[in-house]
């Protein structure tokens, strides 16, 4: 037996799969159909207990290719039902035995309905997953006692600890393609030259980013996230890129005054999810914790200039208040569904971010200009 | 975007007659676009010759025609309301909405272009224009254009002797293979040869058949996996997927003809947005300017190799189920977007607050069962193929596919509970087998490897005599997923069974 148990004393049972463990977390749910290993994989998830708002979770296992970072972050998994085969050519090994390896506990057999609704209406709780035998008192005193997220500076956890160059990491850069027959044009362009070198804060940086980057033409350096202005500035960027990643973003102070004096220092600069929130923050704006957050591949964004409406992959907890926004910065983007702040421009400096994922992965592919617009303004300075 | 002011009347032409292939799912579709363009303000004029539809009820149409639904009278029709437009004294126009009444509705509709009726009456399609609905429509030219934006279709050639035969088979490098001989009535002469001899004797006499002496020859997809994507467009350019389908029956299957599921249950992420780029890549191609459209796929089950099927260019039979399974009126939205709004202007009916400009996703599976009715069609072969043969059909919504599978079953009216197991017997021929009797295996092999109605049922008594997952794959190319589904319910069975008989 497994169980999860919250901080307002309602506790779930079900079956234990994945790692024999406990651990605690922030308990959010995502409403994404497809691409479980990649919010598995995504270091923003960091401190948290993901639930999967679709029923039949695993049924296409997992493969080496759709891995968002060197590691599972999840503190644990939970699922309607787990499927119990395999099926998929690109299929190395089970959702389980991925866990299992990975000492992330899962439990699948729980109404994910009833748990999203209190979710919904509660907002994110705080919460323990077990598939220990934990009881159900002793469930329910952890899941209390657990200090929570706001404040929680993950992105110091889950960062790279060494600055590293994109180019020497062993990911495949191309397009993921599917095979062609004999009438078709072969698929993916060759890479372009790497010839814009920026610098990537990693705040919990999710590797399709980085191939998105380097398909555009920049040579990223990967710097942790607590590397200071100067250390920045000494690998000579033409642009800075600042990543997504986990927790608070008001406990990123240190990294809030590093980009102020970059930005200052007229770096351009493209912001995404917590690089979004730590941009807004060094502009002089303020961050709020949403009561559920957004999390999945469905969220309808409008672009305030030209009217078009994407549809993003979205995973944030906190957001930018649009209130006491300094001057020189604007709203461009706005969340159809809530009215809450997706964009930000600058309006005489090159700067931009966004609190979604144009990198996508799992989601729709809608914003990937985005890319291509951080190249233009690179590319123009 | 406003709607626009200048169109004072809509005409929607009805699918007509019941048909199998085309029933009350286009009523469904064309009384939504009655409604949800009366509630613009716009007039709405129906031609359609089937009074037992919802859509000829007076409250639906301001005015309804109950005449045949063909070019001449659809003409006289047109002749008829654009004088009572001038006797009401309007400047606002008569525009034809084609996409809403199935094939029926949009091949009158092209017919009336075809003939130049529509321009010499100035009448404009709404919707979908006449070249894109060609594009969509004509299999030759869909393929080059599919070819031409970078998407896979079947390897193929043009075969005027046997040499140039062998080079088409070693291209396309494995059998099956299909022989289609160029210009041939109902394409006598045609087949599928499955290994080199009887692509030998097909092709040689393909080519005599042929008065051009010309065959294609095309590599097979059968037994490969088939999917379904409903796109919708707004003339901003924005796209949404409505739902996404997996079929539970392999290619080779009509697909009025499977059992469908939503969602997508076996593509990775990366595979499905792959599969979603795609859609979108066609429907702009193909140029449908607002609405609705159908794209089918298939998907080598061994390497992932996506084909490109065909597209449907108008709200299809999967738009009523896709409705239904997701909570997106696609036929109603579809109306509003052909007048012109986008689809950020229209609220999603179910949230009430938020935009109709979002992709639906849902914690829940669909499953589609069609229903046939063989035993009032003596003559009909009841084997499943690419000519549909299902008489209606029965969708269930569950919280599990074996939920969702099980639910239908029982909603289809063959006084069965489930798969099985509900103490009623199986007739097969002249012989009646009892419940929880163990089938013979030359019946069961027969009937997993042709697809015919029962199929679904004799995947439990193929597990119930022994076989494993791996053999019914081999047999009927059905998921292993699907199967293992399938065997979890067989299990249950026997577990009820092994209580009940200890009790």
């Amino acid at each position: 037996m497994a169980i999860l148990a919250l901080e307002d004393g309602s506790v779930f049972h079900g079956k234990g799969f994945g790692a024999s463990a406990t651990s605690c977390g922030e308990v959010c749910f995502n409403t994404s159909m497809t691409g479980y290993q990649e919010i598995l994989t995504d270091p923003s998830y960091k401190g948290q207990i993901v639930t999967m708002t679709y029923p039949e979770i695993g049924n296409y296992g997992v493969n080496p290719e759709d891995i968002e970072s060197y590691q599972p972050h999840v503190s644990g998994f939970v699922v309607r039902e787990l499927s119990p085969v395999v099926s998929n050519w690109r299929s190395s090994e089970s959702l389980d035995a991925y866990l299992k390896v990975n000492g992330i506990p899962g439990i699948e057999g729980i109404d994910t309905r009833a748990l999203t609704k209190k979710l919904r209406v509660r907002g994110a709780l705080n919460g323990v997953i077990s598939t220990e035998n934990l009881s159900d008192e002793e469930a329910r005193q952890q899941a209390a006692d657990w200090p929570g997220m706001v404040g929680a500076d993950y992105a110091k956890v889950v960062t790279h600890k060494e600055a590293f160059a994109w180019e020497e990491h062993e990911q495949p850069n191309e397009e993921f393609t599917l095979p062609q027959g004999a009438d078709s044009s072969p698929a993916p362009p060759p890479l372009p030259p790497a010839d814009i070198p920026i610098v990537a804060f990693d705040f919990g940086i999710k590797y399709n980013i980085l191939r998105c980057l380097r398909r555009h033409g920049f040579k990223v350096q990967v710097v942790p996230a607590t590397t200071t202005a100067e250390e920045v500035l000494s690998y000579q960027p033409a642009g800075l890129f600042l990543s997504n990643g986990p927790g608070d973003p008001a406990a990123l102070d240190y990294a809030v005054r590093n980009v102020k004096e970059l930005v200052d220092h007229g770096l351009p600069t493209f912001g995404i999810c917590l690089g979004h929130q730590v941009l807004g923050q060094a502009l002089g704006a303020k961050t709020f914790k949403l009561k559920f957050g957004h999390r999945g591949a469905n969220q309808p964004v409008k672009d305030l200039e030209s009217g078009q409406i994407e549809i993003t992959s979205q995973n944030h907890g906190f957001a930018v208040d649009d209130n006491d926004l300094p001057d020189e910065v604007q709203v461009d983007r706005i969340n159809l569904n809530d009215q809450t702040v997706e964009g930000l421009k600058h309006r005489s400096k090159p700067i931009f971010s966004v609190q979604y994922h144009p990198e996508a992965s799992p989601g729709p592919h809608d914003s990937q200009p985005l890319f291509q617009r951080f190249r233009d303004m690179v590319a123009k300075v | 975007m406003p709607r626009r002011d200048d169109i004072h009347s809509v005409l929607i032409i009805g699918a007509g007659p019941i048909i199998i292939g085309q029933a009350c799912e286009f009523d469904y579709s064309g009384t939504q676009a009655c409604k949800a363009l009366k509630e613009e303000g716009y007039r709405v004029v129906l031609v359609n010759s089937n009074p037992a539809t919802i859509m000829t009820d007076p409250e639906f149409a301001d005015r309804t025609y109950i005449e045949p639904v063909t070019p001449e009278a659809v003409e006289k029709i047109i002749i008829r309301e654009l004088a009572e437009l001038k006797k009401i004294g309007t400047d606002g126009k008569l525009v034809l909405l084609p996409t809403l009444g199935g094939q029926t509705g949009l091949n009158t509709a092209m017919e009336l272009f075809r003939t130049g009726v529509l321009e010499k009456h100035g009448v404009e399609m709404i919707g979908a224009k006449a070249d894109a609905i060609e594009r969509g429509e004509d299999r030759e030219r869909f393929k080059e254009l599919m070819l031409e934006i970078g998407l896979d279709v079947p390897v193929s050639g043009i075969a005027h002797n046997m040499d140039d035969a062998w080079a088409i088979a070693d291209r396309i490098g494995k059998f099956p293979l299909i022989i289609r001989p160029a210009y041939t009535l109902g394409g006598t002469g045609g087949g599928i040869a499955y290994n080199r001899d009887e692509y030998e004797e097909l092709t040689k006499k393909g080519i005599n058949l042929s008065p051009v002496n010309e065959i294609l020859v095309e590599e097979s997809l059968i037994g490969w996996k088939e999917y379904e994507m409903e796109v919708m467009r707004d003339k901003a350019d924005n796209c949404v997927i409505i739902c996404s389908i997996e079929n539970f029956d392999p290619m080779g299957v009509h697909t009025g003809d499977s059992i469908t599921v939503a969602p997508i249950q076996t593509l990775t992420d990366k595979e499905y947005q792959i599969m979603r780029d795609a859609s979108f890549a066609i429907i702009r191609a193909v140029g449908v300017e607002t609405g609705g459209s159908n794209i089918q796929f298939s998907v080598n089950p061994d390497n992932g190799r996506m084909i490109v099927i065909e597209m449907n260019p108008r709200v299809s039979r999967s738009s009523a189920l896709a409705s239904k399974a997701t909570g997106f009126p696609i036929a109603k939205i579809a109306a509003k977007l052909a007048v012109g709004y986008t689809l950020d202007e229209i609220p999603n009916d179910i949230t009430r607050e938020t935009p109709a400009s979002f992709e639906p996703t849902i914690d829940y599976v669909v499953t589609k069962i069609p229903r046939f009715a063989f035993e009032k069609f003596q003559q009909a072969d009841p084997t499943l193929n690419t000519q549909m043969k299902s008489v209606g059909e029965a969708m269930a919504i569950g919280r599990t596919f074996k939920e969702s599978l099980q639910k239908c079953l029982r909603s289809m009216e063959i006084g069965r509970a489930g798969l099985g197991g509900d103490g009623k017997g199986w007739r097969v021929g002249d012989t009646v087998y009892g419940d929880r009797d163990i089938l013979p295996r030359d019946l069961i092999t027969q009937k997993l490897t042709t697809p015919n109605a029962e199929r679904v049922f004799y995947l439990r008594h193929a597990l119930r005599a022994g076989l494993t997952v791996d053999e019914i794959f081999e047999l009927s190319k059905i998921d292993r997923w699907f199967l293992t589904q399938i065997q979890q319910i067989v299990d249950c069975e026997e577990e009820l069974a092994s209580v009940g008989a200890s009790a």
